[in-house]
Protein backbone atom coordinates (compact mmCIF):
# COMPACT_ATOMS: atom_id res chain seq x y z
CA UNK A 1 0.00 0.00 0.00
CA UNK A 2 1.32 3.42 -1.20
CA UNK A 3 0.44 6.85 0.58
CA UNK A 4 -1.95 7.29 -2.61
CA UNK A 5 -3.62 4.23 -1.45
CA UNK A 6 -3.64 4.92 1.58
CA UNK A 7 -5.47 8.04 0.94
CA UNK A 8 -7.81 6.56 -1.11
CA UNK A 9 -8.80 4.37 1.18
CA UNK A 10 -9.34 6.95 3.84
CA UNK A 11 -11.34 8.96 1.50
CA UNK A 12 -13.48 5.91 0.74
CA UNK A 13 -14.09 5.85 4.40
CA UNK A 14 -14.86 9.24 5.39
CA UNK A 15 -16.80 10.09 2.24
CA UNK A 16 -17.71 13.59 3.44
CA UNK A 17 -14.45 14.50 2.76
CA UNK A 18 -13.03 16.07 -0.42
CA UNK A 19 -9.65 13.97 -1.24
CA UNK A 20 -7.71 17.34 -1.46
CA UNK A 21 -9.01 17.09 2.39
CA UNK A 22 -7.95 13.58 3.31
CA UNK A 23 -4.39 14.09 1.03
CA UNK A 24 -3.99 17.13 3.25
CA UNK A 25 -4.69 15.34 6.67
CA UNK A 26 -2.40 12.44 6.13
CA UNK A 27 0.53 15.16 5.16
CA UNK A 28 -0.22 16.84 8.56
CA UNK A 29 -0.55 13.66 10.16
CA UNK A 30 3.04 12.54 8.43
CA UNK A 31 5.10 15.67 9.06
CA UNK A 32 3.70 16.12 12.52
CA UNK A 33 5.21 12.32 12.99
CA UNK A 34 8.28 13.59 11.32
CA UNK A 35 8.69 17.16 13.44
CA UNK A 36 8.20 15.62 16.90
CA UNK A 37 11.15 12.50 16.04
CA UNK A 38 13.22 15.29 15.17
CA UNK A 39 12.86 17.43 18.03
CA UNK A 40 13.74 14.34 19.90
CA UNK A 41 10.12 13.68 21.01
CA UNK A 42 8.43 10.13 21.46
CA UNK A 43 5.21 8.99 19.74
CA UNK A 44 3.05 6.69 21.36
CA UNK A 45 -0.09 5.86 19.25
CA UNK A 46 -2.03 3.32 21.40
CA UNK A 47 -3.09 0.62 19.74
CA UNK A 48 -0.13 0.84 17.00
CA UNK A 49 2.91 1.34 18.15
CA UNK A 50 5.64 3.66 18.98
CA UNK A 51 8.85 5.78 17.79
CA UNK A 52 11.56 6.74 19.27
CA UNK A 53 14.97 7.79 18.61
CA UNK A 54 18.30 5.39 19.45
CA UNK A 55 21.73 6.66 19.75
CA UNK A 56 24.09 5.46 17.37
CA UNK A 57 27.36 6.52 19.05
CA UNK A 58 30.67 8.16 16.34
CA UNK A 59 32.68 5.28 14.81
CA UNK A 60 35.55 4.57 12.66
CA UNK A 61 34.39 3.37 9.75
CA UNK A 62 37.26 1.32 6.92
CA UNK A 63 36.24 2.30 3.06
CA UNK A 64 36.73 -1.67 2.14
CA UNK A 65 37.17 -0.37 -1.68
CA UNK A 66 39.85 2.52 -0.99
CA UNK A 67 40.99 1.50 2.51
CA UNK A 68 39.97 4.74 3.57
CA UNK A 69 39.12 5.92 7.20
CA UNK A 70 36.41 7.70 7.72
CA UNK A 71 35.07 9.14 11.02
CA UNK A 72 31.30 8.48 11.16
CA UNK A 73 29.56 11.40 13.23
CA UNK A 74 27.43 10.27 16.30
CA UNK A 75 23.82 10.52 15.03
CA UNK A 76 20.07 9.48 16.08
CA UNK A 77 18.22 6.61 14.18
CA UNK A 78 14.27 6.47 14.52
CA UNK A 79 12.97 3.63 15.61
CA UNK A 80 9.35 2.11 15.90
CA UNK A 81 7.92 -0.56 18.27
CA UNK A 82 4.75 -2.55 17.33
CA UNK A 83 2.06 -1.76 20.27
CA UNK A 84 0.60 -4.94 22.00
CA UNK A 85 -2.65 -4.52 19.29
CA UNK A 86 -0.82 -4.28 15.90
CA UNK A 87 1.81 -7.57 17.09
CA UNK A 88 -1.59 -9.89 17.89
CA UNK A 89 -3.50 -9.14 15.11
CA UNK A 90 -0.38 -9.35 12.57
CA UNK A 91 1.00 -12.43 14.49
CA UNK A 92 -2.04 -15.22 14.07
CA UNK A 93 -0.74 -19.18 13.84
CA UNK A 94 1.08 -19.93 10.57
CA UNK B 1 9.79 16.01 27.10
CA UNK B 2 6.32 15.14 25.52
CA UNK B 3 4.79 12.45 24.04
CA UNK B 4 3.13 13.11 21.09
CA UNK B 5 -0.49 10.86 21.06
CA UNK B 6 -3.33 10.55 18.29
CA UNK B 7 -5.11 13.38 20.45
CA UNK B 8 -2.56 15.68 19.88
CA UNK B 9 -2.72 14.43 15.89
CA UNK B 10 -6.46 15.25 16.37
CA UNK B 11 -6.05 18.59 17.22
CA UNK B 12 -3.59 19.13 14.12
CA UNK B 13 -6.15 17.91 12.13
CA UNK B 14 -8.81 20.48 13.61
CA UNK B 15 -6.48 23.46 13.57
CA UNK B 16 -4.65 22.85 10.29
CA UNK B 17 -7.67 20.97 8.07
CA UNK B 18 -10.52 22.28 9.55
CA UNK B 19 -12.15 18.91 10.75
CA UNK B 20 -14.49 19.56 13.54
CA UNK B 21 -12.78 17.30 16.37
CA UNK B 22 -14.96 13.96 16.13
CA UNK B 23 -14.19 14.22 12.67
CA UNK B 24 -10.13 15.08 13.32
CA UNK B 25 -10.46 11.83 15.72
CA UNK B 26 -12.28 9.34 13.78
CA UNK B 27 -9.66 10.45 10.51
CA UNK B 28 -6.56 10.12 12.89
CA UNK B 29 -8.35 6.56 14.25
CA UNK B 30 -9.01 5.29 10.50
CA UNK B 31 -5.50 6.38 10.04
CA UNK B 32 -3.73 3.94 11.65
CA UNK B 33 -6.47 0.84 11.30
CA UNK B 34 -5.58 1.16 7.28
CA UNK B 35 -2.27 0.97 7.95
CA UNK B 36 -2.94 -2.45 10.50
CA UNK B 37 -5.12 -3.86 8.28
CA UNK B 38 -2.81 -3.91 4.90
CA UNK B 39 0.05 -5.25 7.64
CA UNK B 40 -2.31 -7.74 8.72
CA UNK B 41 -2.74 -8.81 5.11
CA UNK B 42 1.04 -9.11 4.37
CA UNK B 43 1.04 -5.73 2.76
CA UNK B 44 4.12 -3.52 2.49
CA UNK B 45 2.88 -0.23 3.63
CA UNK B 46 5.20 2.20 1.93
CA UNK B 47 5.31 6.11 2.92
CA UNK B 48 6.97 8.32 0.75
CA UNK B 49 9.53 10.82 2.53
CA UNK B 50 8.35 8.56 5.87
CA UNK B 51 8.95 4.85 5.67
CA UNK B 52 8.37 1.71 4.89
CA UNK B 53 6.04 -0.96 7.44
CA UNK B 54 6.28 -4.12 6.69
CA UNK B 55 5.23 -7.60 7.77
CA UNK B 56 8.31 -10.21 8.22
CA UNK B 57 8.21 -13.79 8.76
CA UNK B 58 10.52 -14.74 11.46
CA UNK B 59 11.34 -18.55 12.08
CA UNK B 60 11.66 -20.83 15.50
CA UNK B 61 14.81 -19.74 17.02
CA UNK B 62 16.12 -21.65 20.15
CA UNK B 63 15.55 -18.62 23.36
CA UNK B 64 16.26 -18.94 27.03
CA UNK B 65 14.13 -17.85 30.23
CA UNK B 66 16.30 -15.32 31.45
CA UNK B 67 15.36 -15.84 34.91
CA UNK B 68 15.70 -19.67 35.19
CA UNK B 69 18.45 -20.26 32.16
CA UNK B 70 15.86 -22.65 31.10
CA UNK B 71 16.18 -23.47 27.90
CA UNK B 72 13.07 -23.07 25.72
CA UNK B 73 12.37 -22.27 21.65
CA UNK B 74 11.09 -18.71 20.68
CA UNK B 75 8.07 -20.05 18.57
CA UNK B 76 7.91 -19.04 14.65
CA UNK B 77 6.01 -15.52 14.21
CA UNK B 78 5.01 -12.65 12.27
CA UNK B 79 6.83 -9.08 13.14
CA UNK B 80 5.88 -5.45 11.95
CA UNK B 81 9.48 -3.74 11.03
CA UNK B 82 9.58 -0.33 10.10
CA UNK B 83 12.33 1.38 7.37
CA UNK B 84 12.88 5.26 7.95
CA UNK B 85 13.23 6.81 4.46
CA UNK B 86 16.44 8.55 3.84
CA UNK B 87 14.66 11.89 4.35
CA UNK B 88 13.71 11.15 8.18
CA UNK B 89 16.62 9.42 8.51
CA UNK B 90 18.55 12.63 8.21
CA UNK B 91 15.85 14.90 9.93
CA UNK B 92 16.42 13.11 12.89
CA UNK B 93 19.94 12.52 12.28
CA UNK B 94 21.01 15.50 14.66
CA UNK B 95 17.86 15.76 17.10
CA UNK B 96 18.94 17.23 20.48
CA UNK B 97 17.66 15.43 22.81
CA UNK B 98 16.85 17.32 26.45
CA UNK B 99 17.46 20.69 24.80
CA UNK B 100 14.80 22.04 22.56
CA UNK B 101 15.60 23.08 19.28
CA UNK B 102 15.07 26.56 18.34
CA UNK B 103 12.70 27.29 15.63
Amino acid sequence: MTKSELIAQLAARHSQFSVADIEMAVKTILDALAKNLSRGERIEIRGFGSFSLSFRPARLWRNPKSGERVQVPAKYVPHFKAGKELRDRVDFPL
Amino acid sequence: MTTLTKADLAELLFEKVGLNKREAKDVVESFFDEIRLALEKGDIVKLSGFGNFQCREKPQRPGRNPKTGEEMPISARRVVTFHASQKLKSQVEGAQIGTPNAE
